[in-house]
This record gives structure tokens, sequence and C-alpha cells, in this order.
């Protein structure tokens, strides 16, 4: 019985994975074949505020960061972002909750564990996403309105 | 020993018996332009890249780091190699640059940053000479392919414009003041003004 339920069922997971194939970056192309990558597109460079998506979302970047080097020996985001060079840059000041340690201490500057930018803030691409993406608003959502296409 | 050179330059000093004058001065100008058209070229040689990355301390270092920057690969394809930017192009300044640059094989002899930890310990130092040197000569080097005059600030980036326009057009600040790392990698900046 075990053994028949066993072969059942992976005779029904080959069969799902056949009809139903997992989207990849790939895309349909055979593992053999080679694929044709999507073209790059710009960064988005325009240095206007993107509006957050939700209120717990880290503020994008919009602008390109190339070469912008973040390590134990500099940081480029901090040579316009630092509260102390936001006047002569006119960057927004990277948030107080930053120079919070873990023990909810508010040190001087940003804290070595909210020290590398990138790991939550990223500029962006034009791109049509690869999986559909059925996020809603809050705000659409709690009006009761259809999301906008 | 002394007898012969006492000799010699009495030679040197006396007048030629049986060359003419016009074999001296012809031949003196010859012997110039051939003297001086290989010490020019010698003197070229040692402005490529080739010769710059013929050493492992910058073939490994900076050189290592240069390739993965706009200045090495671009879309238009222009490069700008080691003495583009690290040589001064006008001759009295390029020869003083190569008449310090003997340090340089003082330091190849002996070794200085033969491993990327020495390399370490001393970039700092490095970079700081060449930052001092851009910023004493308002950013020459950089200056010779960016001209402000030739940048039309219409094409660059918001941001790009915003900071030329305040800082770059009055001269309030020069090229090197800002744009630090844009080639290398950077020691540790703490102490560095404008830096975290």
């Amino acid at each position: 019985m075990k053994r028949i339920v066993v072969i059942a069922s992976i005779l029904f997971t080959g069969a799902a994975f056949a009809a139903d194939p997992i989207a990849t970056m790939r895309g349909s192309t055979q593992i053999s074949d080679q694929s044709e990558p999507a073209r790059m597109t710009n960064w988005n460079d325009s240095d206007k505020k993107q509006v957050r998506n939700y209120p717990e979302q880290p503020p994008m970047i919009p602008h390109k960061i190339d070469g912008y080097i973040v390590d134990k020996n500099s940081n480029k985001c901090l040579s316009c972002h630092a509260r102390s060079r936001t006047g002569e840059s006119g960057a927004p000041m990277v948030s107080i909750t930053h120079f919070m340690d873990r023990d909810a201490q508010f040190r001087a500057s940003v804290s070595p564990r909210r020290y590398f930018c990138n790991q939550c803030h990223v500029p962006q691409r034009q791109v049509d996403p690869m999986i559909e993406n059925t996020f809603v608003d809050i705000d659409v959502l709690l009006s009761g309105e259809k999301k906008p296409e | 020993m002394w007898g012969m050179i006492k000799d010699y330059w009495r030679v040197f000093r006396s007048p030629a018996r049986h060359i003419s004058l016009g074999v001296l001065t012809l031949g003196g100008f010859l012997a110039g332009v051939i003297f001086w058209g290989g010490f020019n070229t010698a003197l070229e040689v040692s402005n490529t890249e080739k010769f710059c990355v013929g050493c492992h301390e910058m073939r490994d270092n900076v050189f290592a780091e240069l390739k993965s920057t706009v200045h090495y690969s671009n879309r238009s394809g222009v490069r700008a190699t080691c003495p583009d930017c690290h040589v001064p192009h006008e001759w009295t300044n390029k020869i003083a640059r190569k008449i310090q640059a003997s340090k340089e094989v003082w330091g190849k002899i002996f070794g200085t940053i033969d491993t990327r930890e020495k390399f370490e310990a001393h970039r700092l130092t490095l970079a700081s000479h060449e930052w001092s040197r851009l910023k004493a000569n308002n950013s020459l080097e950089c200056r010779n392919c960016h001209s402000a005059e030739s940048m039309d600030p219409t094409k660059q980036s918001p941001r790009a414009q915003e900071a030329h326009e305040k800082f770059l057009l009055p001269g309030e600040k020069t090229c090197i003041d800002c744009h630090k790392g844009i080639a290398h990698q950077l020691p540790d900046m703490s102490d560095v003004p404008g830096w975290q």
C-alpha cells in the first residue's frame, strides 16, 4: 500500500511539473538552449523622490549608484546623506533610526548594523516584472477601489 | 690615471684640428636630433599603460581595480590610461613628475609595496599624494578631457546638474574634491574631510 502511494505521488508530481512548468528567468527556453536575455534598461536617475509602496518600505534610491562603494574603508552614500553633509549636498539625511544600536541607544552617527545602505535601499530600473504581482496599495485596498491597471 | 684624465681633458678643450667646422656643427646637430628623438621616445614609452602595468605592483593592485570602472570600459570606447591621469601632459611638468618618479623606482627596487598587504598599508599615503597634486593643479588631468566649458549640464542627470552648477562652475570646488575613488579603490577614509 505504502509503495503504491509513493509511486502515485511521484507520478502525480511529475505530471504536475509537466503541466505547469515553474516560471524561471529562462522563460520557456529549454535547458539545452541559450536564452535571449532581456535588454538592460537604464537606471532611474530622475532624482525625484519615489513614493513608498507601504509605510515600512525602505525608500528607493532615485539615482544611479554605479561605482559607489560601501565598505570598511568608505561609504560613498554618506558623503551626501550623512547629517553633516546634507547642508552642502541637499540630500535627505539618513534617518535617525539608523543611529540606533542593538541596545536601542541612539549613537552619534550611523550604527554599524545599519551601515550597508544597499542591503535595504536599492536604485530602480524600468523593467517588466518576471512574475505577475498582485500587490495592492493599502489606501486602494481600504477605499475598496479596484487596483489601477 | 690622473695623467690620462688630464690628457683627455686637454683634447676635449682644444679646438678641433682635423674635423671641419661644418662636420662639427652638422654632425652635432644630427647627433642632437638622434639623442633628443631617442630621449623623447624612451620618455613616451615610459608613458604607456603597457609600461605601467609591467610591474606587478601596478598590474595586480591599481590596474586590476581600474578595470571595472568607467575610465577603462564604457559605452563610447574611450579609455583613460594610467599616464592620462597620473602624468602631466605639459612638457616641463611631465619631466618634473618623471624625476619625482625616481622615488617609485626606489620603491620598486626595495619592494615597498610588493605585496597586497604592504600596498594597502601605503594606500592612504599614496592616494593623498595624488589628491593633493590634483587639488593643487585644479584637477588639470581631469580637465584635459572633461573641461567645464565643453560640459553641457542639460545632458546631465538632475543631481549632477545641480552639483556642478553649485560647486564646479563658480570654482568653489574642483573635480577631485567630490570624485575621489572613481578609478581605484579607496583607503580608509575616516580622516578625510567630507567622508565618513
